[in-house]
C-alpha cells in the first residue's frame, strides 16, 4: 500500500483541569487515511473527538495542549509548524465544518464575506473569481438561489442551509483534507439527509480526503470507508464501515450499536380507555390576540388527541413545528386560543390563571434541558423539596424521607441529594428533573426532548426508566421528540405534526405501515438505516415546483404543499385537505386516498 | 423581496423611533425630579440676595417678583414651558438670562469634553483590543495592573498631582486654564493639556477595561474559533471578526464612561478654575441661583440621555439582525 494520506501517530492531548493539574484526554491515538477516502470517528460525547479532529489543523482549544504524538498530511508534519506554517495550513491545506454552523458563522458579516474569507487570507484567488466558485459551490450543494444566498445574513437563512453554506466555506479554497466535526447533528432529519447527499457528492467528486466526526453510528454508515470508535479518548476499535456495523469486536461498539436500534419498551397489551387527557380542536400561539380572538403569531391550528390513562402518546414533528407549545398549552404555561383541553373528564380552564393548584399538580412537564430549570445554586435535596412542600405540603423530616424515596424511584444513589447541578453528569441531571416532577405526583407528564440532548446510551437507560415509572406508578406520559425511533420505542399512540397541524395519528403498529401522510412517508424514509449504501440507494427526490401562487389562497390547504412530491395540481392549491381516516385506524390529513397513498410508498415499511 | 426590505426597515424605524421616546420621557420624568430637588434646596433665594438684614416686605416683594410665592405645580409648569421654548429664566445672582450664560459657558465644556473624548476614545479603544488579545500574557497583565490603578485614584488627586508636577515644579504649563484668548495652537495646548490629562486618566482606564471585556467576549464566541480555523491570523480575527461583534458594549461603555465625564468635568473645571457649565453650576447652587442650577443639571442628565441612547441606536444599526428582521 503507497503512503497514507494522513497518518496520526501514538497522539496524546493534555488538558489542565479546574485544579491546575493536567491530565490526558486524549491518549495514544493512531490511525491512518489513504488519499480520497473518508475516515469515521465515532464515540459519546467528551471521547475527544473534536480535540482530535482539531489536532489535524494543529489546533488544540485554550486549555489543552499536544503532550505527545506525531500528524502528518502528506509530507507535512503538522504538530511541529511554527505559527506563520499554521495560518498557511489551516483553511488552505486542511479545512474544517464545524457542528453548528449557527455558532460558527459571525453574525454581523454576510454570508459571502464569510464563504470567500478563506481565498482572501491565502491569496489563492480574486475576489471575483473567488465569489463564481462560491457560487458554483453553492449551486453543487444544491442550495436555493444561489446566486443571491451569498448576500444574505446567517439569520436569514436556515440550520440546513447554513450547514451546507459553511461546507462551501470548507471547500473554496480547494482543501487536501476535510475535516467534518459532526456537521448535521443540528439539524432535522429530512434536512439531514439532502446535507448528507451534499458532502458525499463534493467530497466523493472532489477525491477530497475526508474525517467525520459523529456519535450517530448510521450517518457514519452511508458516509465513511473506515471507522474509528473512540471512547475515553482512546481508540477502542477500528476497521473498514462494515466489519464495524456487523462484527463488532469491543463491548463498547456492541452497546453503541445496541443503543442506535431503540428495542419497543412498550407493550402492545389491552389497555383501559378511559380518556386521562383530551384535546379538541385546540388552536394556541404566541403575540398580541387579535379582534378575532386568535394571536398573532399562530402556532397551533385544529389539534385533536387523546390519553388515555396509563398511556403514553408520541408527538413527533420537526423543530419549530409546535411540539413544545403543545405541551405548554397542556400544562398552562401558554394559553389556547381556540379549543378545549379536558383533563380527567373535567375541562381545564384555558387562561393559566383560572388552573387550581391541583389541576397545575397533576399536570408536570420535563424539558430537554434540564440545565435550565435545575438552579445551580441550590443542592439536590433543596431543588426536590420545593415541589414537595408547594404541591403536597410535605415539609421537615417527612420531606428528607420522600427526597431518598424519589432518588431510589430515578435510581440516583441518595449521596447525590447534597451535590448541586454542576457536579452531575447529563443523564444524573436529567434523572433529577424527572424526579422533580415525580416530586407532584402527577398523573400526566409531558416529556419534551427528554433525551435529544443525551448521549445515545445514556438517553436509551432513560427511556428505560420511564417505562419502569409507568408500569410502576401508572403514570401516562405525553412524550415529544424529533426522533421517529425513540418515539416509535416508547409510545402507544403517535402523532405526527407539522407546521402546527396534525398530519397523521394513529397507533403505534398502523404507523408502521403505508399508507402514510406524505410528510410522515418522508420522515420515515429519511432516518438512516444502520447499513451500508442506504443513502445511494435511496431514490432522489422529487418536488415539483409550485405552479403559481394564487393570489387569494383560501385558508387551511395543506401545510406540506410546497414540500409534497404528490401533490394533485388544482386541488391541493385549491382545496383544504380533508382528515380521512384509514383501515388501519390511522387518521390523515390529505386529498389523496389510502391506496394510491400506498402505492407511492411501497418502499417505507418499519422495519424495527 | 422589496416589500420584505421595506416591512424590515420599518421595523429597525420604529426600534429607533421607540428608544427615542423612551428617552424623552425619562427626560421629563428626570425634570420633575430636579425640580423637586432644587425647590427643597435649604435657604430662600430672596432672603440670600437681599442679605439678611432686608425687611420682610422688601423680601417678600422680591419673592413676588420672582414667583416664589406661586404653587410649585404651576412654578414647574412655568419653567417646563420655558425649557420647551428656550428660555430658562432669569439669573438671580447676575440678574441676567440663564440662556446667555449658559450660552457662554456651554461651548467651553462641549469643547473641554469633545477634546477628551477624541484624546482618550482612541487610545482606550487600543488599549483594550491590544490586550484582549493578548489576554493572559505579559503585556495584559502590565495594562491590567496599570488601568486598575488608573481608576483608583480620585482625579482631584491625579488634578493636583499635575499641577505640582507640571505648573508648579516644571513651570511647562499654567496652572489655571481659563481658555480666554486661545490664538495659537501651543496656547491651545497649554490651556487644554493638563484638565484634559486629568479626565482622560479616569476615563480612558474604564474603556479600555471595559472594550477588554467585550472583545474577550466576542473572542470566545464560536465563530472566532472557525475564523482562527480558516488561517486567520490574531489581529484579522480580533478586528474583522471580533470587534464588529463588541461594538454593542463597546458604544455602551464609551456611553458610559462620556458620562463619567459629566460629573469629572465638575472637579476639573473648578481645580483648574476653566470657566465651563460646571464651573457654573458650582457657583450657582452656592448662590441658591435656583434657574442656574435648574437649567444646568437638565443640561447634564440631556448630555447623559443623548450619550445612552446615541449608543443604543448604534448597538441597533451595527447588528444586522436588527437591522434586517
Ligand atoms: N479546553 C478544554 N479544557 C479542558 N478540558 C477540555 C477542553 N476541551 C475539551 N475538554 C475535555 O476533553 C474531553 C473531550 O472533549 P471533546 O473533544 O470536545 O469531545 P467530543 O467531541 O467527543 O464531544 C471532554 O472530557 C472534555 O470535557
Ligand atoms: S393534500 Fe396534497 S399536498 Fe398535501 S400532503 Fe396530500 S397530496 Fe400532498
Ligand atoms: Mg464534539
Amino acid at each position: 500500500m503507497a503512503q497514507p494520506h494522513v497518518q496520526v501517530t501514538g497522539l496524546c492531548v493534555a488538558a489542565r483541569g479546574p485544579g491546575g493539574s493536567e491530565a490526558l484526554i486524549v491518549r495514544d491515538v493512531s490511525f491512518a487515511i489513504p488519499k480520497g477516502q473518508v475516515l469515521a470517528l465515532i464515540g459519546e460525547s467528551g471521547s475527544g473527538k473534536t480535540t482530535i479532529a482539531l489536532s489535524l489543523l494543529g489546533y488544540a482549544r485554550p486549555g489543552c495542549r499536544f503532550a505527545a504524538g506525531t500528524v502528518r498530511i502528506g509530507s507535512t508534519d503538522v504538530l511541529s509548524l511554527d505559527d506563520e506554517e499554521l495560518y498557511r495550513l489551516r483553511g488552505g491545506q486542511v479545512s474544517y465544518i464545524a457542528q453548528s454552523a449557527a455558532a460558527a458563522f459571525n453574525p454581523m458579516k454576510t454570508i459571502m464575506d464569510q464563504v470567500v474569507e478563506g481565498t482572501a487570507i491565502h491569496g489563492t484567488l480574486t475576489r471575483s473569481a473567488s465569489e463564481t466558485r462560491a457560487v458554483e459551490l453553492f449551486r453543487a450543494l444544491a442550495l436555493p438561489d444561489p446566486e443571491g444566498i451569498g448576500s444574505r445574513y446567517p439569520h436569514q437563512v436556515s440550520g440546513g442551509q447554513l450547514q451546507r453554506l459553511m461546507a462551501a466555506m470548507a471547500l473554496i479554497t480547494e482543501p487536501e483534507l476535510v475535516v467534518l466535526d459532526e456537521p448535521t447533528t443540528a439539524l432535522d432529519v429530512t434536512t439531514q439527509i439532502e446535507v448528507l447527499r451534499a458532502f458525499r457528492h463534493v467530497v466523493r467528486e472532489r477525491g477530497t480526503t475526508a474525517v467525520y466526526v459523529s456519535h450517530d453510528l448510521a450517518v457514519v454508515a452511508q458516509m465513511a470507508d473506515r471507522i474509528v470508535v473512540l471512547s475515553e479518548g482512546e481508540v477502542r476499535e477500528s476497521g473498514a464501515t462494515a466489519d464495524i456495523l456487523e462484527r463488532p469486536r469491543h463491548d463498547y461498539t456492541r452497546s453503541l450499536l445496541a443503543a442506535a436500534r431503540p428495542k419497543p419498551r412498550t407493550t402492545d397489551e389491552p389497555r383501559e380507555d378511559t380518556p386521562l387527557l383530551e384535546v379538541r380542536d385546540l388552536g394556541a400561539g404566541y403575540g398580541r390576540v387579535g379582534a378575532d380572538g386568535l394571536p398573532e403569531i399562530r402556532v397551533l391550528d385544529a389539534i385533536d388527541l387523546t390519553i388515555p390513562r396509563g398511556a403514553t402518546l408520541g408527538v413527533i414533528g420537526e423543530s419549530g413545528c409546535g411540539k413544545t407549545t403543545l405541551a405548554r398549552v397542556v400544562a398552562g404555561l401558554v394559553p389556547a386560543a381556540r379549543g378545549e383541553v379536558r383533563f380527567d373528564g373535567e375541562p381545564l380552564p384555558t387562561n393559566l390563571h383560572q388552573r387550581t393548584k391541583e389541576q397545575f399538580r397533576r399536570i408536570q412537564i420535563v424539558f430537554q434541558n434540564a440545565d435550565t430549570v435545575l438552579n445551580p445554586a441550590h443542592t439536590i435535596r433543596s431543588i426536590l423539596e420545593r415541589p414537595l412542600a408547594f404541591y403536597r405540603g410535605v415539609t421537615g423530616e417527612a420531606a428528607g424521607r420522600r427526597v431518598a424515596e424519589l432518588l431510589d424511584l430515578v435510581k440516583l444513589p441518595g449521596s447525590l441529594a447534597d451535590r448541586r447541578p454542576a457536579e452531575l453528569s447529563g443523564g444524573q441531571k436529567q434523572r433529577v428533573n424527572l424526579a422533580r416532577a415525580l416530586a407532584a405526583e402527577p398523573d400526566l407528564i409531558l416529556c419534551d426532548e427528554v433525551t435529544s440532548a443525551l448521549d445515545t446510551v445514556v438517553g436509551a437507560a432513560i427511556l428505560d426508566l420511564l417505562a419502569e415509572l409507568r408500569r410502576s406508578l401508572g403514570v401516562s406520559y405525553l412524550f415529544i421528540s424529533h426522533d421517529i425511533s425513540t418515539v416509535r420505542a416508547v409510545c402507544d399512540d403517535i402523532l405526527v405534526l407539522y407546521a402546527g397541524r396534525k398530519v397523521e395519528s394513529g397507533s403505534r403498529s398502523a404507523l408502521a405501515a403505508p399508507p402514510y401522510h406524505p410528510y410522515a412517508d418522508l420522515l420515515i424514509a429519511s432516518v438512516p438505516e444502520l447499513r451500508t449504501g442506504w443513502l445511494e440507494g435511496l431514490p432522489p427526490r422529487v418536488t415539483i415546483p409550485i405552479a403559481e401562487t394564487h393570489a387569494a389562497q383560501p385558508a387551511g390547504l395543506c401545510p406540506f404543499l410546497d414540500r409534497c412530491p404528490l401533490r394533485v395540481p388544482g386541488l391541493c392549491d385549491r382545496l383544504a385537505p380533508p382528515r380521512q381516516r384509514f383501515p388501519s385506524g390511522k387518521e390523515v390529513l390529505c386529498h389523496r386516498e389510502g391506496e394510491d397513498l400506498a402505492r407511492h410508498q411501497l418502499n417505507t415499511a418499519i422495519t424495527t | 423581496m422589496a416589500e420584505a426590505s421595506r416591512a424590515i426597515r420599518a421595523s429597525a424605524v420604529r426600534l429607533v423611533l421607540n428608544r427615542v421616546a423612551y428617552g424623552a420621557v425619562t427626560l421629563l420624568l428626570v425634570s420633575a425630579v430636579i425640580f423637586l430637588i432644587t425647590s427643597w434646596l435649604p435657604g430662600d433665594a430672596a432672603q440670600e440676595l437681599l442679605g439678611q438684614s432686608a425687611t420682610p416686605e422688601a423680601v417678600a416683594a422680591l419673592r413676588e417678583k420672582l414667583g416664589l410665592d406661586r404653587s410649585p405645580l404651576a412654578r414647574y409648569g412655568a419653567w417646563l414651558r420655558g425649557l420647551a421654548t428656550g428660555d430658562l429664566g432669569v439669573s438671580l445672582a447676575a440678574n441676567t438670562p440663564v440662556a446667555d450664560l449658559v450660552a457662554t459657558r456651554l461651548p467651553k465644556s462641549l469643547l473641554l469634553a469633545a477634546v477628551t473624548a477624541v484624546v482618550s476614545v482612541p487610545i482606550a479603544l487600543t488599549i483594550g483590543i491590544v490586550s484582549a488579545m493578548w489576554r493572559g500574557r505579559r503585556l495584559d497583565r502590565s495594562l491590567n495592573v496599570a488601568t486598575l490603578s488608573m481608576v483608583a485614584v480620585p482625579e482631584f488627586l491625579i488634578a493636583t498631582i499635575a499641577v505640582l508636577v507640571f505648573a508648579v515644579k516644571l513651570r511647562w504649563l499654567p496652572a489655571l486654564s481659563n481658555a480666554v484668548d486661545i490664538g495659537s495652537a501651543s496656547q491651545f495646548f497649554r490651556t487644554y493639556a493638563m484638565p484634559v490629562l486629568t479626565l482622560c486618566f479616569v476615563i480612558v482606564a474604564q474603556m479600555a477595561r471595559m472594550t477588554r471585556a467585550a472583545v474577550i467576549d466576542q473572542l470566545n464566541a464560536s465563530y472566532v474559533e472557525m475564523a482562527v480555523l480558516k488561517g486567520a491570523r490574531p489581529a484579522h480575527v480580533a478586528l474583522r471578526h471580533a470587534l464588529p461583534n463588541a461594538i454593542g458594549p463597546i458604544a455602551n461603555a464609551v456611553a458610559l464612561s462620556l458620562s463619567y465625564l459629566l460629573g469629572g468635568v465638575v472637579i476639573v473645571e473648578s481645580i483648574f478654575n476653566y470657566p465651563g457649565i460646571a464651573s457654573l453650576m458650582v457657583d450657582a447652587v452656592t448662590n441658591r441661583d435656583i434657574p442656574v442650577v435648574q437649567a444646568c443639571a437638565m443640561i447634564f442628565c440631556f448630555a447623559y440621555l443623548l450619550l445612552v441612547l446615541v449608543a443604543d441606536l448604534v448597538a441597533i444599526l451595527s447588528n444586522p439582525r436588527l437591522r434586517h428582521r
